[in-house]
């Protein structure tokens, strides 16, 4: 006689079997002997993988059940027997076919049951549920002499059984009480995603159908009448309307189930009698039932802790799901109905790829609260971490849905970017790449491009990249060296802070009190640049050359030959047609090829040095200035044609930009600065594209900032609306002085609005608000870069110490012999390398 | 006996900048530094951009090295021995380059 216990658990479902496993394994296994029920014919299979029997998986392939395991473990099975009572006092359990067992321990894993609604007409022929592999044996032959088939309940199986119809060939229909698809898991919004999505698969979506009656069809086997006075003719009827806890042997032997069936448990899963345990489907805890297996599970694993005397309680379940339905992302997080008080939502939809995402964040914007992802369920892993575990969001949460081409351009640093956003697009390098090459050593710019490539194709995400570096190396504790060279121990906004404090007015002044060595074209340029943006001094005074790039130097943009562009200023994209008379006779005289800018100006290529102050003494002489196309500063304010023309034109946009042009013209900044006004919401001039937009409305300008294109294009940020001129010039004047003395070297306003810490609101509360009192200052220091404007070209030409540069030697008057065009659609190109083996006779231009 | 090219005045050099030269066809970078009161020379032609620019780049140095910052893709070269920062395989010429009498020369023998 053995003193081992008896333990008896009936179902031997998913969550049945689970908990035999999980028992066997355990420290008590040897204190029980073991039983189990299984009414089916076969112990336990993967449900949740049902359909994948149509798609070739056999009954087998689908089996839970190791061989030999019930053998090997001791465990007895009662296969295609049911338990049918349960004598709590005498402590035995009786089954369908007469076995009376004896048990010490009850776990009950009756699962639940497919609910059928009680409409007339459902117990017809060729009705059926999706629960057991017998019931999809059976729909597949029915569906071999069938044409229609309709799914009743739109829900998660609903939509899993309407893909095996579909897959049945049968012509599909889904049939949804309530409004929408997926009404536990989804918002209005994704179920309208996704219904679109469904429908794509040619399978029709039914909603707010309520289903009263299933009587004789005339094409079909039966026809279904809806409360709504329509109707439809099938062949089959499959119902998923719901599940149902499997409570009636429970019910009948006296333990307490719940006001809406279900087996009541407390947190140790016990029911009612403390010998009898219910987990999975078949329980309901604190009111709620969990039509999950991983609950189920926890639930086993409660039990077993308990009967080892271990305090363990089962706390409820995240029955966030994400999965793959008819090849559609689905996934639903949380409080996805936003049914929390003062609940705040973000919402993102793009109705050209199908994609739905929602977010569900507490009052404060802190805490994610659920989600709900159509179509793109790739942010499922970011979101349920920060909703399990309590994450703080980031500044702006709806960067964590918004697409990961603009991730850059939604307020968000480095840190929110999700691992699968690709940061250089050359060469196809990911965040999470970045961040385990930062992980595994690579902790400086050159170590990051040696091992990951990333920023050595063309460069455009170096800034990017280095954020993302930093933002990593600070994570892990690293002291994040943001010196701006090996020559100085600063940053740029040091630097600007230095030479504004100390009135330091040339390079070797700073270099000699703050620096060391010689310097580095890094240092040069930025320092150069702020001394600029400060002073304003003529670039080309002998103290401030050496800071100055090869453009700034001469004046005008190097092309890939050594040539360079010569780019006249054209405010607002004006120009009179003397003024492009001129620029054609120049450019024909001097052989230039010539193309319209995206800026709205003519650009002139292949000037040589020793050209560029001629080609410039006649522009000048024609009413042009210097287009500054080749300096880190204000580029072109390009404008729609506005009221003046426009038939829908609010305001005059062209008006506008010539004087914002002329405004800031000549202003040295961290990086090139784009403006653009558009005269009305028509949004022609693309002004929300560009680092300083305004857009006319009725009741004034609207004012976008730090928007840009490039690479990593970003919208502007609306910053403030229906301002007067007036207004909207200050707020200009400020933003964009603020912009130059705290931006990094070479970040454009949209990178800097990125990384800057309160984003937006910081910005608009420095701006607006005053809240740093420094706007009389900014204010102040514009007008002194707009009042002391100078034609830089004007001033070269000028001044004959300064034309000794422009020639290709010191010691000849020769050119360089280098430079071949060749001719192509009517105009001088460089020539390639293939042609130049060609002319071995040197071309004269 | 190096055999020394007149060039220019060192007051026809602009400080910390680069000029270019013909030396005997040749296209040749000379750089001033007046902190060091030393002129460099190199060769003028980029290897990466195939084109003669390098006179026009930025200059300064790498931990003490003296260097030329390329004006097109921005490589780096000694002014002391040539060599390229980013690529070792790369080195141009670099020419021996003096400051006497207030003349700069530059000679091209080794």
């Amino acid at each position: 006689m053995s003193n081992k216990q008896t333990l008896i658990v009936i179902g031997n479902g998913m969550v049945g079997h689970n908990f035999l496993e999980s028992l066997v394994a355990s420290d008590i296994s040897d204190n029980y002997e073991i039983v189990t029920f299984c009414e089916e014919q076969r112990p336990a299979y993967d449900r949740v993988h049902l359909t994948e029997f149509f798609s070739g998986k056999t009954a087998k392939d689908l089996s839970m059940v190791t061989e030999g395991f019930f053998e090997k473990h001791n465990i007895k099975i009662h296969l295609s027997d049911k338990a049918v009572a349960i004598d709590t006092t005498n402590k035995f359990v009786t089954s369908e076919k007469g076995i009376a067992i004896s048990y010490d321990k009850l776990v009950l894993a009756t699962g639940s049951y497919a609910f059928v609604p009680p409409v007339q007409g459902h117990d017809r022929e060729n009705c059926f549920v999706y629960r057991t592999i017998e019931d999809l044996e059976a729909l597949t032959a029915a569906a071999k002499n069938a044409k229609v088939g309709a799914v009743v309940g739109g829900g998660l199986l609903g939509l899993e059984a309407a893909k095996a119809l579909k897959d049945l060939n049968l012509k599909t229909n889904v049939i949804q009480f309530s409004p929408r698809l997926m009404s536990a898991q989804l918002d209005a919004g994704g179920a309208q995603m996704l219904a679109a999505k469904i429908e794509a698969l040619n399978i029709s979506v039914l909603t707010s159908k309520n289903t009263q009656k299933i009587i004789d069809g005339s094409e079909c086997k039966h026809k279904m009448l809806f409360a709504d006075g329509t109707d439809l003719e099938t062949d089959i009827i499959l119902f998923s309307a719901g599940i149902r806890p499997r409570d009636e042997i429970a019910r009948k032997s006296g333990i307490e189930v719940g006001s809406r069936g279900g087996i009541v448990i407390n947190d140790q899963c016990k029911t009612s009698d403390p010998d009898i345990y219910a987990i999975g489907e078949c329980a309901v805890w604190k009111g709620e039932t969990f039509g999950l297996v991983a609950p189920g599970y926890n639930m086993g694993r409660t039990v077993i802790a308990d009967l080892s005397g271990q305090e363990a309680s089962f706390k409820g379940a995240d029955m966030s799901t994400k999965l793959k339905l008819n090849g559609v992302d689905v996934a639903s997080i949380g409080d996805a109905h936003a049914n929390t008080e003062n609940a705040i939502v973000y919402q993102y939809q793009n109705g050209a790829d199908e994609i739905y995402k929602s977010l569900v964040v507490s009052e404060d914007k802190k805490k994610l609260l659920g989600a709900v992802l159509v179509g793109d369920a790739s942010g499922y892993g970011t979101l349920s971490q920060y909703y399990l575990n309590g994450i703080e969001l980031p500044e702006h949460p709806d960067s964590l849905i918004l697409p990961a081409r603009s991730d850059e351009s939604v307020g968000l640093g480095p840190d929110a970017l999700p691992e699968s956003a690709q940061i250089c697009s050359c060469f196809d390098v990911t965040k999470g790449q970045i961040c385990s090459a930062v992980e595994s050593g690579c902790h400086t710019m050159a170590e990051l491009k040696d091992s990951t490539k990333a920023a050595t194709g063309c460069g455009g995400c170096a800034a990017l990249l280095k954020s993302v570096l930093d933002c990593e190396l600070e994570k892990s504790g690293f002291e994040v060296n943001t010196d701006i060279c090996e020559h100085f121990a600063y940053t740029r906004q040091d630097l600007y802070n230095l030479i504004m404090v100390n009135k330091i007015k040339s390079f070797n002044e700073l270099l000699e009190k703050y620096g060391k060595g010689r310097g580095c074209e890094v240092c040069r340029q930025a320092i150069g640049s702020i001394l600029a943006s400060y002073w304003n001094d003529y670039i080309l005074q002998p103290e401030h050359l050496s800071q100055q790039d090869t453009n700034d130097t001469f004046l005008a943009n190097m092309q890939k030959d050594g040539t360079y562009s010569v780019v006249p200023r054209m405010t607002g994209g004006e120009v009179t047609p003397d003024g492009l008379i001129a620029i054609g006779k120049i450019a024909k005289k001097y052989k230039l090829y010539t193309k319209v800018t995206g800026g709205q100006r003519v650009d002139l290529f292949g000037a040589r040095v020793d050209q560029l102050p001629l080609i410039w003494k006649e522009l000048i002489d024609a009413g042009f200035e210097s287009g500054h196309a080749y300096g880190k500063s204000l580029r072109t304010v390009k404008s729609c044609v506005g009221s003046t023309w426009c038939r829908f034109g609010v305001d005059d946009s062209v008006g506008l930009a010539v004087e914002l042009e002329n405004r800031y013209k000549g202003l040295r900044s961290p990086h090139k600065i784009k403006f653009a006004v558009s005269g009305c919401t028509r949004e022609c001039a693309e002004a929300q594209s560009k680092d300083i937009g305004v857009i006319a409305t009725e009741g004034g300008w609207n004012l976008y900032v730090c928007g840009n294109g490039g690479m990593k294009p970003r919208h502007g940020d609306l910053f403030a609306t229906d301002l007067d001129k007036e207004t909207l010039i200050k707020y200009i004047d400020r933003v964009l002085i603020f912009y130059t003395r705290t931006a990094d070297r070479l970040q454009r306003t949209s990178v800097w609005m990125e990384n800057m810490e309160g984003g937006l609101d910081y910005l608009k509360s420095v701006v607006i608000d005053d809240k740093l009192n420094i706007c009389a200052d900014l204010e102040e220091q514009m007008q002194h870069v707009v009042d002391t404007y100078q034609c830089e070209w004007k001033t070269t030409i000028e001044d004959e110490s300064k034309l000794k540069r422009f020639r290709h030697f010191i010691n000849s008057d020769k050119t360089d012999e280098n430079i071949i065009f060749v001719e192509e659609r009517g105009q001088i190109r460089p020539a390639n390398e293939d042609e130049r083996q060609h002319f071995a006779l040197v071309e004269e231009v | 006996m190096s055999k020394w090219v007149d060039i220019c005045a060192i007051t026809d050099l602009p400080a910390d900048s680069g000029v270019c030269a013909l030396v005997e066809d040749k296209q040749v970078a000379i750089f001033y530094m007046p902190k060091d009161n030393a002129v460099f020379a190199i060769s003028n032609y980029d290897p990466f951009g195939k084109v003669h620019v390098l006179s026009r780049g930025l200059l300064g140095d790498i931990k003490g090295e003296p260097m030329v910052s390329s004006p097109l893709y921005k490589q780096h070269f000694s002014l002391l021995t040539g060599k390229c920062f980013e690529d070792e395989s790369v080195c141009i010429p670099v020419y021996a380059a003096r400051i006497k009498d207030n003349r700069v020369a530059v000679s091209l023998e080794e």
